[in-house]
């Protein structure tokens, strides 16, 4: 080459500079397009992510309320309300998505509490206990409520809304005509499994047993779906929280697996291909119980919100219709039910441009009206002792009463930092089991190779 | 760019070693030395450079980021979310003793040779073949059919493809007038409806191509074998294959290249279930990086994506030897 170069002339020289030059100017141009991504919005305008799918639509409608207000109390703020319309898992990751680019990051995020650890970690959201040591209301909050809005660091980054419980809900009527006894009390998981066959073999038409179960509801799948049962073993759990170790090799977790067989391949739930599509608790809280279609579904507290008069779907007849009863425990050990809870908070964006008025927001949004006003729409467990005691919250709903019961025996989730990706390899298991592709075991060894490699080996413990 | 010199010049002396140079800088090159040359080759690279900076910032650029991305613990949530660490090749030991990896990987060539190598080409040169004897009717329809799933936007054609096999969907219902019930084709059989599905949707193209390539073939060797008693298929085989070849290199490829990336036809037709029974390598990549919220690691299944991609383009240039006549 070193010929080559020695024969340059002047000419090329110039050329070469020229060259040189313009390529600067074009990469410049290019990266500087590129990168310019500095700052939107301004900090007389607030930004609000959170979800807005299918049935759940109260979010929507109380922040409406909360933006006419804050935007008349606080002249010369603009509250500007961005729904994201997707799924539990396309939630989180459209979520992430806009809170890595600090022109796209919200102000106030509708935050689920299983993620607060994790985002927090991320640095997405900001601490809130200098806005919550000055906030009057914060001592109305349940403790254990608050726990939930805590990072690994002992720092506040949510405003707990509301919390919840999972039971199964049952159509009376159709129990009624497949003969069996109501009010149904099932002690253990063959009598819903047995239950669920009569309803099979009297009334062919109609969905026995539904259990959230597969990849496409995320964690509902995890939640609703397989915890409810693997809580309900004995000793049943994912995380042990003395020595801090998860559970690899439990036959909790087999077991557990082996129910959700039992009931895809058994023939007592949906077909799979129903269970997989993203849309099937909306079709389950709007079309399958209304129109008794579905016998049991084991689902979370807020399923009646949807059939409120202020809900999407309608059914004033579904206080008489439905029935709640808890989920047994295995074989009916001690106490006898289980349930689990999770609940959802309001939190700050860590890059917000104006952090106190978005606290404010949320301290509007979540104070008793706000909190009331939202828990009945969206049929939340009321976290504020205010709310929880105020008749009107109360009577408002004929369930609130049995889902408040079951708060004594329910249980939270692993509070750590890679819960969210071990949820998914459960969602995994729970795929390849009901799709006849693993057996149970199969499946609790794929997931016991997945935690270690998520938690190192250190982090696990057999049982 | 190698030819402008690294070596600097004397103003006007020339450096010993300068082969055929004639004469001092001052004096401008002449004609026909190799110096005037070396002007000309930098002279007409020029125009090209644009392009290469472009083709660097957004072809290599996107490769070396990627390949970078996959040796990190990138997370979308957690602490890796907000710094992200070196990890060496740790995402490629996880992905190659996941079990979901070797079976995306057979899905990808089953989904590769069946759709793209078998279905789209050897139905696009069977369809141009038989269009290029069949009336001007006949012809047309026939291409209107087929270029009609080609004009489709993917995600169209996805939706079509969905509500044909879906379990209530209209070839169910067309078997159900004859009495047939049909399986359940997107749970039972994933792998064959999402094929189907693409060789519908991308046979047009081969059929476009071949369809200008088999123009191509002169009429005198094809006249000249037919009386020399070679058979329709002989002359297939020993006439218009060779002739063609360029053009069967050139369509692999692009088919090939097209075919490995398909993500929304499979996504909204089976979303890469049930369970992982027709989740091909974009739809494991998507999973891991914006489901699973490990960017790192979704990023390593991407870059194995590109490595099958590269090894099939070097295969077929080689094999086909486009640039030899």
């Amino acid at each position: 080459m070193s010929s080559t170069g020695t024969t340059t002339s002047r000419r090329g020289r110039r050329a070469a500079r020229i060259l040189a030059i313009a390529a600067t100017v074009m990469t410049t141009a290019l990266v500087a397009t590129g990168c310019s991504a500095g700052g939107g919005g301004d900090s007389n305008t607030i930004k609000i992510a959170y979800q807005k799918f299918g049935t759940f639509t109260q979010l929507d409608a109380h922040l409406k309320e909360v933006k006419k207000s804050f935007e008349k109390a606080n002249p010369g703020m603009t509250v500007q309300l961005e729904p994201i319309a997707a799924q539990n898992d396309d939630y989180y990751t459209k979520l992430a998505l806009m809170e890595r680019a600090p022109s796209t990051a919200p102000d106030v995020i509708y935050e689920d509490t299983f993620k607060v650890k994790a985002d927090a970690e991320a640095g997405y959201l900001l601490p809130l206990d200098k806005y919550t040591a000055k906030w009057a209301d914060w001592s109305k909050f349940y403790d254990n409520a608050k726990e939930a809005g805590v990072g690994t660091d002992g720092k506040t980054y949510g405003i707990p809304m509301g919390t919840d419980t999972r039971a199964l809900w049952y159509n009376k009527d159709l129990f009624k005509k497949a003969g069996l006894t109501v009010p149904w009390e099932p002690k253990t998981w063959d009598d819903v499994l047995s239950a669920a066959k009569t309803i099979k073999s009297k009334l062919p038409d109609v969905v026995p047993l539904n259990v959230y179960s597969g990849k496409p509801q995320g964690e509902g799948s995890t939640m609703q779906g397989f915890e409810m049962l693997l809580y309900g073993t004995p000793n049943g759990t994912l995380y042990d929280d003395a020595s801090k170790k998860w559970i690899t090799g439990s036959s909790n977790f087999t077991d557990s697996l082996g129910f959700i067989k039992d009931v895809y391949q058994g023939g007592v739930g949906p077909t799979p291909e129903q269970a997989l599509d993203t849309n099937i608790s909306t079709v389950v809280g709007g079309e399958w119980l209304p129109k008794g279609k579905l016998a049991i579904d084991l689902d979370g507290s807020w399923l009646s919100g949807t059939w409120l008069s202020t809900g999407t779907n309608p059914w004033p007849e579904w206080s008489k219709v439905m029935g709640q009863v808890g989920m047994p425990t295995q074989n009916g050990e001690a106490p006898g039910v289980n349930s689990m809870s999770g609940g959802w908070t309001l939190a700050v964006g860590a890059t917000s441009k104006n952090s106190d008025k978005a606290f404010d927001f949320i301290a509007d949004a979540l104070d008793k009206d706000g909190s009331m006003s939202y828990d009945i729409a969206a049929s939340q467990i009321a976290v504020r002792s205010d709310v929880a005691t105020d008749p009107d919250y109360a009577d408002s709903n004929p369930s609130f009463k049995f889902f408040s019961s079951l708060v004594k025996d329910t249980h939270f989730r692993p509070a750590t930092t890679d819960y969210s990706q071990i949820s998914n390899q459960i969602t995994v298991a729970m795929e390849a089991v009901m799709t006849g592709q693993q057996t149970p075991e199969e499946a609790a060894k794929a997931y016991d190779t997945a935690l270690t490699g998520i938690v190192g080996a250190d982090k696990t413990v057999s049982k | 760019m190698a030819t402008i010199a690294p070596t600097p010049l004397g103003k006007d002396t020339d450096p010993a070693g300068g082969r055929g140079s004639s004469g001092t800088p001052s004096q401008g090159p002449r004609p026909g030395s190799a110096r005037a040359r070396n002007i000309r080759t930098v002279g007409r690279t020029i125009p090209l450079v644009p392009s290469m900076v472009l083709l660097a910032l957004f072809l290599l650029g996107p490769i070396v980021s990627s390949f970078y991305g996959s040796l990190t613990n990138a997370s979308l949530t957690g602490a890796a979310a907000q710094k992200s660490s070196f990890i060496g090749l740790d995402n490629y030991v996880k992905l190659f003793n996941s079990p979901d990896f070797p079976k995306s990987i057979v899905l990808t060539l089953v989904f590769l040779f069946a759709s793209a190598v078998i279905g789209q080409n050897v139905l696009g040169l069977g369809l141009a073949l038989l269009m290029r004897s069949a009336n001007p009717g006949v012809r047309s329809l026939v291409g209107t059919f087929v270029v009609a799933a080609w004009v489709l936007p993917e995600i169209v054609a996805a939706f079509a493809a969905y509500a044909f096999f879906n379990q209530t969907g209209t070839l169910n219902t067309v078997l159900a007038w004859f009495g047939i019930e049909g399986a359940n084709w997107l749970y039972t059989f994933p792998m064959i409806a999402v094929i189907l599905a693409n060789i519908w949707r991308g046979t047009a193209f081969s059929m476009l191509v071949y369809a200008a390539a088999v123009q191509e073939v002169p009429p005198e060797i094809t006249e000249s074998a037919e009386v020399d008693g070679a058979g329709g298929f002989k002359r297939l085989i020993y006439i218009t294959l060779p002739v063609i070849r360029r053009s069967i290199s050139t369509n692999l490829m692009l088919t090939t290249l097209q075919t490995l990336s398909v993500f929304t036809l499979i996504f909204v037709m089976t979303g890469g279930g049930p369970g992982t029974n027709s989740s091909t390598l974009p739809i494991l990549a998507y999973q891991e990086a914006f489901k699973f919220s490990q960017l790192g690691f979704g990023t390593a299944i991407a870059t194995i994506m590109l490595l099958i991609g590269a090894i099939f383009s070097i295969v077929y240039i080689r094999a086909l030897k486009p640039e030899v006549d």
